[in-house]
């Protein structure tokens, strides 16, 4: 293969796989920023999207068009359970002692999948077939435009949700200025829940497109948390277009890296990209310092 | 129509209110004046539940709403503007305002309502309209003044909270914001009350006043008898001691 044909692939590739960084990343945003804190069970959110969706085609026989909706309501039903008995119980909590909560409640999560299914890995069939389609000399499977057209549709919604609906514009107030917020009427604690029902479904429909591609087990959430978590940081938490940015870019820097480099350092460039915006823009890579953060 | 009744407020251990009664009638303009940690933003952070009463009464329409949560107080309609305006400043003034009606979404054909009610404030600052769609942030203090009581509006309160509507603004812009709340009054029937450090304007603006200290209220009476008090004079309208003294 040509270079320029090699470069095409890892870019599309890298697309996709950059696009559930960004879901991944979204979820970690929103729960951010109405609640102040980093919610690191996101990552088992997108486990239990994958988990149960292959629970509910073997076990119980559904077909995938009713399974997966089924997957996506038991995961934002998680969401709801986590914030109503993790979370809320401890409101006057810093967020720090919060944010270990979300640790604790990440290890549960993953420990229950662990012994309501086993240690194996599982696989999910392609939404359409797996006869990859050439473009342009590169190929890509079906499940990448999937990946590609369901996470178009998500972030269009959620941008719809935060910039045209009042319950959108709400959780904005919220994480604005969350005392003016209380005081024009705003329940913040329910908009606190609002945040973790959205994350849950949005990392469980990350966690069922991708599984297809990457397979999935009771313990994929560690790393995919990590990576959305790091499509945030370069997003700047921003639960819009800068975290989608974020993801994209980390996706085709990794298949970049894997495909140029070795496959061994696909994971350390995560990391690196990580520490050197953590270190050098702690703000994201297209905020601005000291800016208000929506 | 609004009636505090030995109000007793803590702030951790720090007893903020000692026994504060105080009443407001229908379409009156009250102030509440006082030096800083007198007390008078603790009162209205009270009313609107945000630092409950560990003790006492307050009444609002005959109606107990001590220990209601703030959303709650909103809509009973008690609307307040908080000190340093909070405008939410990464949102354009448009939305400031719809959030101010936040409540009233779920009422049935609320859009037209609200749409109407937005027209209303717009026609009250005209300066808002303006700036309708840019960030509340980027505005001046007098301008975040404005969106403040426009958002508080929003939410058609009976009884208007104010907290230091005129900190930090110049004074033909707190001419322009008493004007408004004059107008309120006169219009709209809106009750008023309001925190300030501008004594000697407020007082000519309202009807009657409390002097907070330490957390009590010391002197209450008509606003043009609180305005000739030498106490008053002394402490809060800056005239010298020594002038009163010799007079």
């Amino acid at each position: 293969m040509e270079l320029g044909t090699q470069l095409l692939q890892y870019l599309l590739s890298g697309l996709a796989t950059g696009a559930i960084y960004a879901l991944i990343g979204i979820g970690f945003s929103i729960i951010y920023n109405a609640t102040g804190i980093i919610n690191f069970a996101q990552g088992e959110f997108v486990m239990l999207g994958g988990m149960v969706t292959v629970f509910l085609l073997k076990a119980h026989h559904l077909p995938l068009w009713a399974a997966i909706p089924l997957a996506v309501l038991i995961v934002t039903l998680v969401g709801f359970l986590f914030e109503r008995l993790a979370i809320r119980p401890l409101r006057k909590a810093t967020p720090i002692s919060l944010v270990i909560v979300t640790i604790g409640g990440s290890i549960l999560l993953r420990g229950l999948a662990m012994l309501i299914w086993d240690k194996d890995t599982h696989s999910l069939p392609s939404f359409s077939g797996d006869d990859p389609i050439t473009v342009a000399g590169a190929t890509v499977l079906p499940q990448h435009l999937w990946i590609l057209g369901i996470t178009l549709v998500l972030i269009t919604l959620n941008k719809w949700f935060f910039s045209h609906t009042i319950s959108g514009k709400a959780m904005r107030a919220c994480s604005c200025n969350p005392r003016a917020a209380a005081l024009v009427g705003i329940d913040v604690r329910r908009m606190v829940l609002f945040s973790f029902v959205i994350s849950a479904a949005m990392g469980a429909l990350a966690g069922i497109i991708v599984a297809p591609l990457t397979m999935t087990s009771y313990d994929v959430g560690g790393m995919l948390g990590l990576k959305g978590f790091c499509a945030a940081i370069i997003g700047g938490m921003s639960s819009g277009l800068p975290t989608v940015l974020g993801g994209l870019i980390l996706g085709v820097l990794e298949s970049l890296g894997a495909g140029l480099i070795s496959s061994g350092y696909k994971d350390a460039i995560a990391f690196i990209i990580l520490l050197l915006i953590l270190f050098l823009r702690p703000q994201g890579l297209f905020g601005k310092p000291e800016s208000e953060r929506v | 129509m609004l009636k505090l009744k030995n109000i007793n407020t803590y702030y951790g251990k720090v007893h903020a209110l000692k026994n504060v009664s105080l009443h407001l009638a229908e379409g009156e303009i009250v102030t509440l004046i006082g030096a800083n940690g007198a007390g008078k933003t603790t009162i209205l952070n009270t009313i609107s539940g945000v630092t409950p009463a560990s003790g006492g009464n307050i009444l609002f329409q005959k109606e107990e709403i001590n220990a209601l949560a703030p959303d709650r107080v909103v809509k009973l309609g008690i609307s307040q503007v908080p000190e340093g305006r909070q405008v939410f400043k990464s949102m354009t003034v448009e939305e400031n305002l719809e959030l101010g009606a936040y409540l009233r979404y779920r009422a049935r054909d609320a859009k037209a309502a609200i749409q109407k009610d937005m027209q209303e404030i717009f026609q009250l600052f005209p300066r808002l309209d303006e700036r309708r769609r840019q960030a509340a942030g980027t505005m001046s203090g007098g301008e975040q003044q404005m969106l403040a009581i426009g958002r508080a509006l929003m939410a058609r309160p009976k009884l208007l909270l104010l907290d230091e509507p005129s900190m930090g603004l110049a004074p033909l812009v707190v001419q322009e914001i008493f004007r408004v709340l004059q107008q309120l009054r006169a219009e709209r029937g809106v009750t008023i009350l309001l925190v300030e450090q501008n004594a000697k304007a407020v007082l000519k603006l309202a009807d009657r006043g409390y002097v907070l200290e330490t957390g009590k209220v010391i002197l209450e009476g008509p606003a043009d008898e609180l305005l000739e008090n030498a106490e008053v004079k002394r402490a809060y309208l800056g005239k010298d001691k020594k002038e009163i003294w010799e007079r």
